[in-house]
């Protein structure tokens, strides 16, 4: 905005045009720029009405609201409903079950991507690398009803072909679709097969921007392969790595409805109830509306905070964070 | 690793470099060996005779070809009318989504726009915060949107994320082009429509395969939304035919034998191949924008 110095009478020929716009009125600017606002508004109204109105339907976690009273004529309970959330036992099975699941994603599916790009990097044939590339991404493009699809046509145990093949070999068969105890794991073999590939990407991008003369000045120098991807490959993809962490963090309590909710089943209940399927349980199922819009919303303001926080951090550390 | 560098300088490589190499492009083989086979796997088994399926363990190629098991999910009305549904609101879903996201970005674009950071901090808290699926739900509800396709059209129209590398692209195109048509007496929307638009196909491309794909996949909304069956697009036909129907346990298995017998497994593996094959058609022509440039401009944002 070096436009707004005062001395912005000064006409300047090669950005004649935007000098002469910074001194005029907001009204002359708005009736030149007239097309400009309303190719925004559409969208300005989109947000207003199915972002900020919904947010302001949040009052209705500190109600008990009635859907024949309305957002206004339900009673005010201030924060009861935030109180029966967490003393209800639930409350702890599904944070357990949440943060069970993320920080395992955290751990294992997190650094996939990372090490499939360091491999890919090392790659030279480039028909090869774009071959796999190409393979990698696919499975991003399906629906998880499909991934459900296909892991209970792998793995179900009367004619799953893993187990058939399980039980040819005399291994014997494991059930992982209806256990408490596999769902964990579940859940998270099916993130690392359908997301690793396509979160190569913004690596790879992050990787080409490399000027790969610093490869062969350090390889003449004597650099082993290590020694590159220590010093060069990582360093370069660094920025990325936290920006992706910060947004990682900031969805530990987002595990998504659409996956748990299609793996789950009255079997594995107990290791697999996460805050979004109990919210759609309660809520949308069973009609306590106030109950699970409160819960929806700790969710929510314990996700912003994990955001900033993580990003507070990223910053104190020197890097350049998202926000 | 250097064998062949650019400059033609042939870097000694040891031996343990070269199998580190031939380690790395194995591992890599079987990735990508492993994203593809459940699919080539059951294409494989929707053609297959359901004998065939349950004699033998693992195949590629079926001995026996068999049409019976599309035959049967084409004339299963719940398929194809599910698809015609899929169909209608992935095209139209997209096209709006575009049209609300393309003409919303373009403003932002310009530096000297003024509101720009107002909008733009607007956007950001609702990448931040949201009122969440309960609130959603009753509002929606109370515009009138339950059980129509509206309530999953509307409420996705504009991904920020989408929007943001839109804008990001408008940004990185060359200024004059713009100046030029502005200064020939060219409007501000003539300008976006003549000359942004038709500069702007990878991003266009990019993004409308993001819509489309999240049309076609959608399950969750339209599960919540949509209470006429004969409104539910593929995905909801997929999950009733496959995931209801699957012998889970022998718990599941009682509960199926008193719902009657699931479909073959055939059937299944067909009804999966055909919701997924739209998409696969499509991706290959993407593929070539979004891992250029485009994704680019999301790491800058």
């Amino acid at each position: 905005m070096a436009g707004r110095k005062k001395k912005s009478n000064v006409i300047t020929l090669s950005d004649g045009s935007t000098i002469t716009l910074k001194r005029m009125s907001n009204l002359q600017y708005f009736k030149q720029h007239i097309w400009l606002y309303a190719l925004l508004l559409p969208g300005l109204l989109y947000f207003i009405l199915f972002k900020y109105v919904p947010m302001g339907g949040l009052v209705i976690a500190f109600k008990d609201y009635s859907p024949f009273l309305g957002i206004w004529g339900s009673k005010w309970v201030g924060f009861d409903q935030f109180a029966k959330f967490f003393s209800t036992p639930d409350f702890w099975r599904l944070l357990r079950n949440t943060l069970g699941i993320s920080l395992l994603q955290l751990l294992l599916y997190f650094p996939a991507p990372i090490v499939l790009s360091l491999f890919l990097n090392e790659v030279r044939h480039s028909g090869y690398k774009r071959t796999v590339q190409t393979l990698v991404y696919v499975p991003h493009f399906v629906s998880w009803v499909i991934v459900a699809s296909l892991t209970y046509q792998l793995f179900n145990v009367s004619d799953g072909i893993i187990n058939q093949l399980l039980n040819i070999t005399g291994i014997g068969s494991v059930d992982i679709l209806s256990k408490s105890s596999t769902f964990w794991g579940l859940i998270v073999g099916q993130d690392i097969w359908r997301e690793t590939g396509y979160g190569t990407i913004i690596f790879l991008a992050a990787l080409a921007g490399v000027d790969q003369e610093m490869y062969e000045a350090a390889r003449v120098d004597g650099a082993g392969r290590w020694r590159l991807m220590w010093h060069i490959t990582l360093p370069a993809i660094r920025g990325t790595i936290i920006m992706m962490l910060i947004l990682r963090v900031g969805g530990l309590l987002n595990t998504g409805y659409e996956q748990i909710f299609l793996m789950r089943n009255d079997l594995n209940i107990e290791m697999a109830d996460v805050f979004d399927t109990y919210i759609y349980t309660r809520g949308i199922k069973q009609g306590q509306y106030s109950f699970s819009a409160a819960a929806g919303m700790f969710k929510s303001v314990v996700g912003m905070i994990l955001v900033l926080g993580s990003n507070k951090v990223a910053k104190l550390f020197g890097e350049s964070g998202i926000y | 690793m250097a064998a062949k560098s650019k400059s033609g300088k042939k870097v000694q490589r040891s031996l343990g470099d070269k199998i580190v190499d031939v380690i790395i492009y194995t591992v890599l083989g079987l990735i990508a060996l492993s994203t593809v086979l459940p699919f080539l796997y059951v294409v494989a088994g929707s053609f297959a005779t359901d004998k065939e399926l349950t004699e033998k363990a693992f195949f590629i190629i079926p001995e026996v070809w068999s049409l019976n098991a599309y035959k049967y999910a084409i004339n299963t009305a719940n398929i194809l009318n599910g698809l015609k549904n899929s169909v209608i609101l992935t095209v139209m879903g997209t096209f709006l989504c575009m049209v609300f996201s393309l003409s919303f970005a373009y403003p932002l674009s310009k530096k000297h726009f003024r509101g720009r950071n107002v909008v733009l901090n607007m956007v950001i808290v609702t990448m931040l915060f949201g009122g969440g699926m309960i609130p959603s739900y009753i509002v929606y509800t109370a515009y009138g949107l339950y059980d129509t396709y509206w309530a999953l059209v509307l409420p996705a129209l504009i991904s920020p994320f989408n929007m943001i590398i839109i804008k990001n692209f408008f940004q990185e195109l060359p200024q004059e082009l713009e100046d030029a048509a502005y200064m020939d007496g060219c409007t501000d929307l003539g300008t976006f429509v003549k000359i942004v638009l038709p500069l702007s196909k990878p991003v266009i491309a990019s993004i409308s395969l993001f819509y489309g794909v999240g049309f076609w996949n959608d399950y969750f909304s339209s599960m919540i939304y949509l209470k006429t069956p004969d409104k539910y697009p593929i995905q909801i036909q997929l999950r009733s035919i496959i995931l209801l129907s699957s012998k889970v346990s022998e718990v599941a298995m009682d509960y199926y034998d008193m719902n009657g017998a699931p479909p073959d497994k055939a059937v299944k593996m067909a009804c999966t191949v055909i919701a997924t094959v739209p998409i696969l058609c499509v991706y290959p022509f993407v593929q070539k924008y979004f891992t250029k440039g485009v994704m680019v401009g999301a790491v800058k944002g």
